[in-house]
């Protein structure tokens, strides 16, 4: 593209590439005696996309609320470069106004009595006229939103709203900016487009983007780094294919698309094969899954992907596979290209075929079948604290 | 007689509607926003006058501004004569006695202003001051509004409280409602009748015009929720 006359001092300016540290607890007590809550999470993340996943309920928006100073924690540290926002210890705790955070709230909150226009140029009440005026044309631009700048919030759309309300916490220049599930009403083109707008916007600022969703559609189309976080506290970190790569934990099995969890009792250890032997709870049958480091007199689960167990419809031989299940399927159902089979092996599986398989192999409901599951599909998951 | 009478209340309406104004907002804003536990102390407080006979508001600011508290000998010092029988002392008693008829609208409407708006407001670096101005002001007005036109219209029809400071002076202290007192006592039904229909008609155009401007849809900001 070509550029004529005077350019626009945020792409003139470097990338600030600032990482954020986040060391903190707060602690809920419980209401009516019930229990308590406790968000303890220490991470720090850099310039790009940072996903944070977790259930309703695991704390996200709290450790939003703490980095953007709307709650305070009852203890650690919020650092950006070398600005503390927040230290215990040295009882630093700078106001909201103070932090150079932008957070857009789930809701939003546009401020429904001015133009689009107003609301972008409120955070800019510093700037002499001209210099708030080239700044916001700017912003309106990179989030092509400039053709409604004298409406007001309630006459352009939800899509429309999300890209005012991105130009207006982006337009003061944050040093990191958080987003509460902003996207999650929007349709899957609306929400891309936007995302690659604030994506180019933060090639030229290299801010740490601290993104929060419970949809897991999201963590693989966003994310350049995963945090799952879980009851308050931080169980992975890292990009979303490590996260998922070896789960460990509930939430990521959830995220990582187990479709298969089961309650096992470790009842045999073989160093010598790097292999454990699991029972499912409430049958008889075992599965041969990876020598994992975990206390075998606890309970485990062993999580299967529907996508990684194969069908066969004789008895297979001569196969690597330690897992050969006999069974029975109950049910078969399409969804869009994929076959989602249930066989009864004594525990029920998942499983996931193409049509194509289906026809080959004749299999209807009643059909027997043997499930083969590599020793490696079988994933050992932590019950966390 | 009743030209006098009418420009004084108006005058005294003027005064205290403005006076509960610049009292009523930060108030209201404070009972709005608070987290403090006692508030439902200053709530029960302000909210005292409604019930409260006139009579009894009326005797108290009279011992209050009289000669003999630490209040009244103070204003006496200062100015050489006593609040009570005044013009002054009317507007202190008016504006307890209005208050509430102020403060509870504004405080009603700045209560309901989302939250997530004043929050939006400091992480764009807004002051508190600042977003009072541009955020709580403008989304609660027309509970403002109606608070200013409260107060106005409700020191215009008082009369106990007017009655126990002021007196019944002539050009001093005398407003209609007691001008009406006074030609009903003196067995003048036809005036009375006159100066009652005058005071009548004022308060209902009064009214009649704050609800058709907060008919009016230019009032409806929230025009998506």
């Amino acid at each position: 593209m070509e550029c004529l006359g005077v350019e626009v001092s945020a792409s003139a300016a470097p990338p600030l590439n600032e990482r954020l540290s986040v060391r903190i607890r707060k602690c809920f007590p419980g209401a009516n005696g019930g229990p308590s809550f406790t968000l303890d999470a220490s991470f720090a993340v850099y310039a790009g996309f940072t996903i944070l996943f977790g259930a309703s309920g695991a704390g996200k928006t709290t450790l939003l609320d703490c980095v953007a100073g709307l709650q305070t924690p009852d203890e650690g540290q919020i650092v950006i470069g070398e600005t503390a926002l927040f230290d215990s210890l040295s009882r630093r705790n700078l106001p909201p106004s103070r932090r150079s955070v932008g957070y857009l709230l789930q809701s939003l909150a546009l401020f429904p009595h001015m133009t689009v226009e107003q609301n972008v140029q409120y955070g800019l009440a510093a700037l002499n006229r001209s210099e708030r005026e080239a700044r916001s044309r700017e912003v309106l631009e990179s989030f092509r939103i400039s053709t409604m700048a004298g409406r007001r919030p309630g006459e352009i759309s939800g899509g429309e709203r999300q890209r005012v309300a991105l130009a207006r916490a982006l337009v003061t220049r944050p040093r990191v900016l958080l987003l509460d599930e902003p996207l999650t009403a929007l349709d899957a083109v609306t929400k891309t487009r936007i995302v690659d707008d604030l994506r180019a916007w933060n090639q030229r600022r290299g801010i740490p983007i601290l993104y929060v969703t419970h949809d897991r559609d999201e963590v693989f189309a966003l994310g350049e780094n995963v945090i799952v976080l879980e009851a308050g506290r931080l169980v992975a970190q890292g990009s979303p294919h490590d996260v998922l790569h070896r789960p460990q934990s509930e939430t990521v099995a959830q995220l990582a698309g187990f479709e298969n969890i089961f309650e096992c009792s470790v009842i045999g250890l073989h160093p010598e094969q790097g292999t454990m032997t699991c029972r499912i709870a409430g049958s008889a049958l075992d599965v041969e899954a990876p020598l994992t480091r975990i206390d075998a007199s606890q309970p485990v689960r062993v999580g299967i992907r529907a996508g990684d167990i194969l069908v066969a419809s004789a008895a297979p031989q001569g196969l690597s596979a330690r897992n050969v299940l006999a069974g029975v399927i109950t049910s078969l159902r399409q969804r869009d290209v994929t076959v989602i089979a249930k066989v009864n092996c004594g525990a029920e599986f998942e499983v996931h075929l193409t049509p194509g398989a289906r026809q080959s192999l004749h299999l209807e409901p009643g059909t027997r079948v043997w499930l083969v599951v590599k020793t490696y599909s079988c994933h050992v998951l932590q019950e966390s604290r | 007689m009743i030209t006098q009478a009418l420009t004084l209340t108006l005058r005294l309406a003027v005064v205290v509607s403005a006076v509960l104004l610049a009292l009523g907002l930060p108030l209201a804003y404070w009972l709005a926003f608070s987290r403090r536990r006692w508030k439902f102390f200053v709530e029960a407080i302000v909210s005292l006058p409604i019930v409260l006979p006139p009579t009894v508001l009326g005797f108290y600011v009279l011992v209050a501004i009289g000669p003999l508290s630490p209040f009244g000998g103070w204003y006496q010092a200062l100015t050489g004569h006593s609040l009570a029988f005044t013009f002054e002392g009317l507007v202190v008693g008016s504006v307890l006695y209005s208050l509430p008829f102020a403060v509870q609208p504004m405080a009603a409407s700045f209560s309901s202003i989302d939250r997530k708006l004043l929050d939006a407001s400091a992480l764009l670096g807004a002051s508190p001051r600042r977003t009072f101005w541009r955020i709580v002001l403008p989304l609660g007005l027309p509970g403002v509004l109606t608070g200013f036109v409260l107060s106005f219209a409700h020191t215009l029809g008082e009369f106990g409280v007017v009655l126990m400071i002021g007196g019944n002076i002539p050009g001093a202290t005398q407003t209609v409602s007691i001008l009406i007192y006074d030609q009903v006592q003196a067995l003048d039904y036809t005036t009375a009748n006159r100066t009652a229909l005058l005071l009548l008609a004022l308060c209902f155009a009064l009214l009649t015009i704050l609800y058709g401007l907060r008919r009016r849809s230019a009032w409806n900001v929230w025009g998506w929720k």
